[in-house]
């Protein structure tokens, strides 16, 4: 075994951990948790796959900047206490089965595949790096770029106009 | 460098944890961390193969879907707010009505 996939699966299991924590987890507070220390084993992945700008984008802004959001709003509302059941009594189980049922035919398309990708050699040493990806951003992706400021505007302007006391 | 199989395969395992939180979990709050995990997932399927093309452009894509996914949080939050403010409850099974 080697240091990678061992690290690779180590990693694979804090994140399945943590993805499980956060469904059955009955207080919303430490779903939120569970889901930030998931995004920092994803983090960590993508540093693995050499994409360092991504990684720390990652960190900032979903396990900083959203799921403190995310925090805020739990508790401002006191709405971390669950545990309700459905009203339908058989949705649990039969989502269970449906997200198996999904996850087996997943595996079942990857091990088919598995042959299809073999192991790439090492990429170029300034892959994925700030350098790199801010130059195709401004060049390549320039109006994409120009159109998410828009969209972010958007967005900033909805949640104060929703949150407004109605007048 | 492992075969990026791995990374895709943990990244469906993951869609399908987020997947299993939004049919299972009735709290509207739940419900939204659940979709960004299934986003993540995306984003996770989206590096991989830029590592695997050698092109970065995968990892824009991933900066625009974080770009997104934040724009989605502050819009959809904004509403929880809302809705809790009228039903005093976040729970789906209470949200049955258009209004009131």
């Amino acid at each position: 075994m080697t240091t990678d996939l061992i690290l690779f699966l180590v990693l694979a299991t804090v994140a399945i951990a943590s993805g499980v924590g956060m469904l059955f987890s009955r207080n919303a507070v430490y779903a939120a948790l569970f889901l930030i220390l998931n995004f920092g084993t994803v983090a960590v992945f993508y540093v693995l796959l050499s994409g360092p700008f991504i990684a720390l984008a990652q960190v900032t802004v979903y396990a900083g900047a959203i799921m403190v959001l995310f925090l805020f709003v739990i508790m401002l509302l006191g709405a971390e206490r669950t545990g309700r059941t459905p009203a339908v009594r058989w949705l649990r189980p039969l989502a269970l089965g449906l997200g198996v049922v999904l996850m087996v035919e997943a595996a079942y398309i990857i091990l088919t595949q598995i042959g299809a990708f073999p192991a790439g050699g090492a990429p170029a040493a300034a892959f994925g790096s700030p350098t790199q990806v801010g130059e195709v951003l401004f060049n390549r992706y320039l109006l994409p770029f120009e159109v998410t400021s828009v969209l972010l505007l958007v967005a900033m302007i909805g949640a104060i106009v929703l949150t407004k006391k109605q007048a | 460098m492992l075969p990026i199989s791995y990374y895709i395969g943990l990244s469906a395992v993951l869609f399908s944890l987020g997947a299993m939180g939004v049919l299972i979990r009735r709290n509207a709050i739940v419900i939204f961390m659940s979709i960004e995990l299934m986003l993540n997932a995306g984003n996770l399927a989206f590096v991989a193969f830029a590592r695997y093309y050698g092109s970065v452009s995968g990892q824009i894509f991933v900066f625009f879907i974080m770009t997104v996914a934040a724009a989605e949080v502050a819009v959809g939050l904004a509403l929880m707010v809302a809705i809790f403010h009228t039903k005093q409850s976040i729970d789906v099974d209470q949200m049955n009505s258009m209004k009131g």
